[in-house]
């Protein structure tokens, strides 16, 4: 074997990691034992090998005993392998002549057993010994980083990030699904703690992203296909028809004026059912890009073709009203990509027990956003289903949350959301406002402060979980009424409390399609079904895909200041990226040998990268490296054992699985 | 007699201790595997990992050659169909482990020493139990020990050689 790779003189360091590691793993036992295996000419133990000292060391003794292989027992490699590559390459060794073992993820924290710990240790370092002995010296690869990038999602975050990343001079693809941008927060009342309006402080980014010379805004559009990697990702957009040419719409809203339909008798999704539109729409006043939508189950010319038209008519002058429009497919190329698409609330009607849906007087707290802001379905006037001002409103949280039977998580802003409702009914109405409560939760800046200000205001707050809502009256007194049953927790007692109007904290979810946009963009999603960010408190933005980044609640449950931080977050990550110009990739492709290839065209059809191609002359199978991925899918499916992998050579795996069965 | 597995033959020591050999992906099961670390989610030590990039790396030859080498178990760890880095190498996971399993079977090796298990990201819980449910199973099987067997084997057929032999010599005489 060493005839091959000239004397192999292999340096092994055994970390401590302060006590992680050695708290659980004899970490001078595993070093004495590494020092006797063949090839090792050094082995050491010392606290942190991460720190500057530890990698001095290695650095010094690569000098003084002309080490030419490292191995590192430590942490996991997605932490530290680039460290300690970049260590030895410092020292003038080929990076690739490193292998790292994990003794942290993989043992000490995971087994209590300080003896078998110790012996699984010495195993692993011996597998990697007699692996990194096969090690050959392998050049990184670069890739060039395309500066364009896209945003999908035009909520707050989406926005946020596009304008950051557009004002550094990139280009920017913003798509919506929706007909306009603003999302969620578009659609609430005012903003806590400060109580600032939330469309005062949003429509103007909105305006800003229409307005950006960067920034290529297309709404009501939705990623079809995702192809390519870091640097160069191709991705189709379809644009879906709304029956108006955008180029051409002014948003001076005649033709909703004209419409056949008199009466708006169709559902607003905007107000969430709360007030009606006609079939042709604008989603709301200050929508960018103001633009209308024709809604094709409703429009009765888009249904049966036989409508008087009346909307082409009233806009005859600018013709921006197309019938014929079809949905278009644009591709676009851009170097990384920032998903900010955000959540959906609970469905209450999974909670029968509040009676969502079957009392008519039962809302989720997004309906009474639109109900208290000015420009919603009642003008701002609080008011039930039946016309009248509530005299008393009750405030369930974690509906949706917290809970074993629906969510387990907290959805993080329902305490505050909460709070500013009671706040705003409180002075809309005057009414008496309960809020049921498990635990309020007022972290955040001001937040606290908030919350003693609503607790001021005179707002009941009855810790318990609402056992039911129910409109039986037990006495006269809750005749009309829906009564809360509760019991209350601090005092004891079951209660039963009147209430005109009853408002479910509704909690974030992912969208109902999150599963299909994480495999369109092949990321991977938390076990809540929120995006997985590549570490949860060191990159709570990248992904374990190169060149995507994630912000905003799809990645978890956030307010608006933590899901504006985050998006600024992944712009700052794809500037970063694009402004470096290339990205270094693991050089792991594979290669074919040429000589010992048969010919047989088994591992063609295996590459899902159209990476391997057929020499018809030669007969031979070759792979492009520039296409080539690393899976090793091929590698594995070669007859001839002609396929090679760099960095996971068959030789490398044999030894890795010869060395940790040594001894069995 | 040809469904007998060959470790009936074999008795179990006290001090025996099961060994399972684990390859995972890069990108979903290794990846559990830290999550399982990082939440400090303890689980049975007698599992030594392999990384490759790919559950569709692992090549059926490492399988049996862990066998060979005295694993008493195999355990491969994929990301769910669907969610894999490189579009659907888990696929062609699926379709060879199925196939070795026929052969392992063949072999006179039960199928409950190779399991093939989806772990994502996430799951690091799964990876907990899963390394125990394995570790479990192939203890209740006991060892395999083919390195053993294999010396034995080997004797066995030196000595019927020899026998054969000596028996022709005497034929011959």
């Amino acid at each position: 074997m060493s005839e091959r790779n000239g004397e192999v003189r292999i340096g092994v360091y055994i970390c401590h990691c302060g006590v992680n590691i050695a708290a659980t793993v004899d970490v001078r036992a595993v070093a004495e034992y590494a020092a006797t295996l063949p090839g090792v000419v050094v082995a050491r133990d010392y606290k942190y090998m991460c720190s500057d000292p530890g990698q001095e060391m290695i650095q010094q003794d690569i000098r003084d005993h002309q080490l030419n292989r490292v191995v590192v027992a430590a942490c996991s490699p997605s932490l530290h392998e680039r460290t300690f590559r970049n260590a030895v390459e410092r020292a003038g060794l080929n990076p690739f002549f490193f292998q790292m073992v994990n003794i942290r993820e993989h043992d000490s924290w995971v087994h209590s057993d300080r003896e078998a710990a110790t012996e699984k240790a010495k195993d692993l370092v011996r597998a990697a010994v007699m692996r990194v002995y096969f090690h050959k010296p392998l050049e990184r690869r670069r890739v060039p980083v395309n500066p364009d990038v896209l945003v999908v999602g035009g909520g707050i975050a989406g926005i946020h990030a596009a304008l950051t990343v557009a004002n550094s001079g990139k280009r920017v693809y913003l798509v919506e699904r929706e007909p306009t941008i603003g999302g969620h927060m578009a659609q609430f009342d005012k903003t806590f703690p400060t109580l600032d309006c939330a469309a005062c402080i949003l429509t103007p980014k909105m305006s800003a992203v229409k307005e950006h010379p960067n920034i290529t805004l297309w709404t009501y559009s939705e990623v079809v296909s995702v192809d390519g990697s870091v640097g160069d990702y191709r991705v189709v957009v379809k644009r879906k028809p709304r029956y108006v040419r955008e180029d051409l719409c002014v948003g001076c809203l005649q033709c909703i004026e004209a419409c056949v339909f008199k009466e708006a008798k169709f559902d607003d999704e905007f107000n969430l059912g709360l007030s009606k539109r006609k079939p042709i729409y604008i989603p709301f006043p200050q929508a960018t890009p103001k633009v209308v939508v024709i809604d094709p189950e409703a429009c009765i010319q888009l249904r049966t073709g036989k409508c008087k038209k009346a909307c082409l008519e009233a806009c005859a002058e600018r013709g921006a009203i197309d019938f014929e429009q079809k949905e278009t497919y644009e591709e676009i190329h851009v170097g990384s990509i920032i998903i900010a698409t955000g959540f959906q609330t609970f469905d209450p009607r999974r909670m029968p027990q509040y009676g969502y849906g079957k009392y008519p007087n039962v809302y989720t707290t997004l309906e009474v956003e639109r109900l208290v802001n000015a420009s919603g379905p009642t003008g701002g006037q609080v008011v039930t289903r039946d016309g009248r001002v509530p005299e008393s409103v009750g405030i369930i949280l974690c509906v949706g949350s917290r809970d074993e039977r629906t969510n387990r998580w907290c959805s993080r802003v329902c305490c505050m959301t909460s709070l500013k409702l009671a706040h705003l009914i409180k002075e809309h109405t005057g009414a008496e406002v309960f809020i049921f409560y498990i635990d309020m939760r007022a972290a955040g800046k001001g937040y606290e402060e908030f919350y003693q200000r609503v607790l001021n205001e005179g707002v009941h707050f009855v810790r318990g979980r609402v056992a039911e809502i129910t409109d039986w009256a037990m006495d006269p007194s809750e005749e009309g009424k829906l009564i809360a049953r509760v019991e209350d927790t601090n005092t004891g007692f079951v209660r039963r409390i009147p209430l005109d109007m009853v408002v479910l904290a509704v909690g974030l979810e992912p969208q109902f399609d999150a599963l299909n946009v994480q495999r369109l963009f092949g990321i991977g999603c938390s076990m809540d079904g929120f995006f997985l960010e590549r570490h949860p408190k060191l990159a709570p933005s990248p992904t374990y895909t190169d060149g995507i980044f994630i912000a905003g609640v799809c990645q978890g449950p956030k307010d608006i200041p933590d899901s504006v931080m985050q998006a600024g977050y992944a712009a700052a990550e794809a500037i970063a990226l694009a402004d470096t110009g290339f990205f270094e990739l693991e050089p792991n492709t594979a290669y074919i040998i040429a000589e010992e290839c048969s010919g047989c065209k088994t591992c063609i059809p295996l590459c899902p990268y159209q990476a391997i191609t057929f020499n018809e002359e030669k007969k031979k199978a070759f792979v492009n490296e520039v296409l080539c991925k690393g899976c090793g899918t091929c590698v594995a499916a070669c007859p001839s054992g002609s396929i090679k992998q760099n960095l996971f050579e068959d030789e490398e795996i044999f030894s890795e699985i010869e060395g940790v069965l040594a001894y069995a | 007699m040809e469904d007998k597995p060959i470790t009936d033959q074999l008795v179990t020591s006290a001090d025996w201790e099961p060994l399972v050999v684990a390859f995972f992906c890069n990108w979903c099961t290794y990846t559990a595997a830290d999550l399982a670390g990082v939440s400090r989610m303890g689980y049975d030590h007698n599992v030594r990992v392999i990384r490759v990039m790919c559950s569709g790396r692992v090549d059926p030859q490492f399988v049996l050659d862990a066998f060979a080498h005295g694993a008493d178990g195999v355990l491969i760890g994929g990301c769910h169909p669907g969610d894999c880095h490189y579009v659907e190498g888990n696929y062609k996971t699926l379709r060879r482990y199925h196939l070795l399993k026929r052969v392992l079977r063949d072999l006179g090796i039960e199928e409950g020493r190779l399991r093939l298990e989806w772990i994502a990201a996430s799951e690091g819980e799964k990876v907990a139990k899963t390394i125990n449910e394995m570790v479990e199973q192939v203890r209740a099987l006991g060892p395999l020990r083919l390195t053993r067997r294999f010396k034995e084997w080997d004797a066995e057929l030196a000595s019927h050689e020899a026998e054969a032999q000596s028996e022709e010599v005497a034929t011959h005489a």
